[in-house]
């Protein structure tokens, strides 16, 4: 990507169509607000910072419920502290050069980098290990603080923002850029979630299966650094991982199959993000932190009803058929049973 | 399906650091055949297996799969594997169905728009609104109507119809096997590759999860079976290969219970209980 296009003008062309979409949504809101009465839908960086929480709570557990499954839950950690020196980079670069990039656009090249790298040390190790992922968190928040404290006399931008999330700062532009990452991350989970479920279930039978499964891995990881920049504008760094992980188990101990654990995540998802947005604007505290007590509280909600569920017993356990090989494929078991073979 | 020898191997050595942990492997599996592997912990057996399916690349000698180099076969459809319980989360909420599902995948996406001789230009015209669905489903991973019946056509041949939309977790040892079948039988596989299949399982469905195995071989899927039962495999497997390293021995199941084989390999610690029938 060439500087020309990085910088805000070039950008805020290629974003044009976007912020169409952007203020037919902020007059929807605006007519929301005067027909409900609802304080905080009368200003313009709240229709945005709803956007945004809005696509976070649909992409975060879309992902995050790949991750988890896979026992990954500290990626999700470990990029967004990369994303953290992306932003650094992209300061740094305006401050020194007068770049005028959006600093979640550094963000967003610095965490995949990074996520590749996860990839990389990965497969040369042949597992995914807590020391790679702490080393490359340590080292992006490291690079992170070097750079702003080097520069710490000519930015007059405080990084508590990044840090923390906040809703008040969600501007077109970063909107915008949240609205490109949705497509892309929902577009790219739409034509691989066959595979990105089978290497999630069973890597080794996913690879016999003729899949690559390193590079549904790195596809993993690097929407996965797409999805924490984009969370990043309102969750914050220290808090943005939350996401990918809280609705995901909450969903978990509920459902049933795996189509219906994304769907109740992303549910569970997005009441933790409006609750928690309501209740931080209505109560002056930092949106991050309340969306994050309310998915926990929600997912306290859903350990209990998952326990509830499992008290009441589901339906009587069904027999087994029998072994019907002779006449497969076209085949029909015959009427008779063999012996219960129980489950748990 | 074709009459290509299954798997061959010839002269292959591999080891992952400097020691090798197969060497002078040679090994053909014709089509058909239901072969068990023995050995002690540590022989081999795995890395065996992986270097048959292409997982693995030998360092010396060759390794084919259905007549094209092992690592190169892209065609998934055609094996099955099971494996001693997947590797993913023991929590992960899925059901039976949809692991069964998974079967049908290599059989999904845009290959499908290829047919034998026709193109999708060809087809477009004469069905415009049917080639652009078609072009729409493979883009998307979508299972048509045919390949749900295949599914379902698995979950009856292995007997757990009634658990499809059982989540896996709730399923004991055996049933949890016999899904892992039905989705290598939904792939339509000629190849069934078994890791220890019935490690942790109890010893009925043990035997009905052999039963089962058998009844698929008689009908023409080559089997191959890595197993540390072997008493399992005396009753069920008609060749054994012995391999600790390299192999001690590869023919018929009622030679190697008379022949010194399992003595050398397992270093004269083992004995068969129960024997072939």
């Amino acid at each position: 990507m060439s500087a020309p296009v990085l910088q805000g003008g070039g950008l805020d062309a290629l974003l044009s169509p976007l912020y169409w979409i952007l203020d037919v949504w902020s007059g929807l809101l605006s007519w929301l607000g005067e027909v409900t009465g609802l304080g905080l839908l009368q200003y313009g960086f709240m229709h945005r910072a709803i956007l945004v929480g809005l696509c976070v709570g649909i992409i975060a557990p879309l992902i995050g419920t790949f991750l988890v499954h896979r026992q990954l839950a500290l990626i999700g950690d470990a990029l967004a502290h990369t994303a953290f020196a992306g932003v650094a980079v992209g300061l740094f670069l305006n401050a020194v050069i007068d770049l005028g990039v959006s600093p979640y656009l550094t963000a967003v090249i610095v965490a995949m980098l990074a996520a590749l790298l996860i990839e990389l040390i990965s497969e040369t190790t042949d597992a995914y290990n807590d020391v790679s992922m702490a080393i490359v968190l340590s080292t992006g928040f490291a690079l992170g603080t070097t750079l702003i404290s080097i520069n710490a006399g000519g930015l007059t931008v405080s990084v508590d923002q990044y840090l923390f999330g906040n809703l008040s700062t969600v501007t077109s532009q970063s909107a915008a850029i949240l609205l490109v990452l949705f497509a892309v991350v929902v577009g790219v989970v739409a034509v691989t979630r066959n595979q990105l479920l089978y290497v999630t279930f069973d890597e080794t039978a996913a690879a016999v299966s003729g899949l690559s499964v390193s590079w549904y891995n790195r596809i993993m990881v690097m929407l996965t650094a797409l999805v924490v920049v984009g969370a990043m504008q309102i969750m914050g760094v220290i808090l943005v991982a939350a996401m990918l992980v809280v609705p995901v188990a909450g969903a978990a101990q509920v459902s049933r199959s795996f189509t219906e654990s994304l769907l109740v995540s992303v549910v569970l998802a997005e009441i933790a993000v409006l609750l928690g947005i309501a209740i931080s604007y209505y109560a002056g505290a930092t949106a991050g932190g309340v969306v994050v007590l309310v998915a926990v509280g929600i997912y306290a909600l859903a350990v209990f009803a998952g326990k509830i569920q499992t008290a009441i017993g589901e339906d009587a356990t069904p027999q087994m058929g029998s072994i019907d090989a002779g006449d497969a494929p076209d085949g029909h078991p015959a009427g008779s049973q063999t012996p219960s073979e129980d489950a748990e | 399906m074709t009459a290509d020898t299954v798997v061959d191997l010839a002269d292959v050595e591999f080891g992952y650091t400097a020691t090798p942990v197969v060497r002078e492997v040679s090994l053909r599996v014709e089509p058909g055949e239901y072969v068990a592997i023995v050995g002690p912990n540590g022989s081999g057996k795995s890395t065996l297996m992986k270097l048959m399916l292409g997982l693995l690349q030998p360092d010396s000698g060759t390794a084919s799969l259905f007549g094209e180099p092992a690592h190169e076969f892209d065609d998934g459809s055609r094996l099955g594997y099971v494996a001693q319980h997947a590797s993913a989360s023991k929590e992960m909420p899925i059901t039976v169905r949809e692991v069964v599902k998974m079967g049908r995948f290599p059989h999904v996406g845009f290959g499908r728009l290829r047919d034998d001789d026709g193109s999708v230009v060809e087809d477009l015209r004469d069905d415009p609104l049917g080639t652009v669905r078609d072009i729409a489903n493979a883009a998307s991973g979508r299972l048509s109507a045919s390949d749900w019946e295949r599914v379902d056509e698995a979950l009856d041949t292995v007997g757990m119809s009634a658990f499809a939309n059982r989540r896996v977790t709730q399923l004991s040892g055996g049933q949890r096997q016999r899904a892992f079948i039905a989705r290598a039988l939904a792939s339509e596989a000629d190849l069934l590759v078994l890791d220890e299949p019935t490690v942790g399982v109890d010893a009925e469905s043990v035997e009905a999860f052999y039963d089962l195995l058998a009844s698929l071989n008689e009908q023409g899927i080559t089997i191959l079976l890595i197993e540390h039962d072997l008493s399992a495999v005396m009753n069920h497997a008609e060749r054994v290969v012995c391999l600790n390293k390299e192999i001690y021995f590869d023919g018929p199941t009622d030679e190697f219970v008379e022949s010194d084989a399992l003595a050398r390999a397992f270093g004269g610690a083992a004995s068969i209980v129960g024997g072939a029938e």
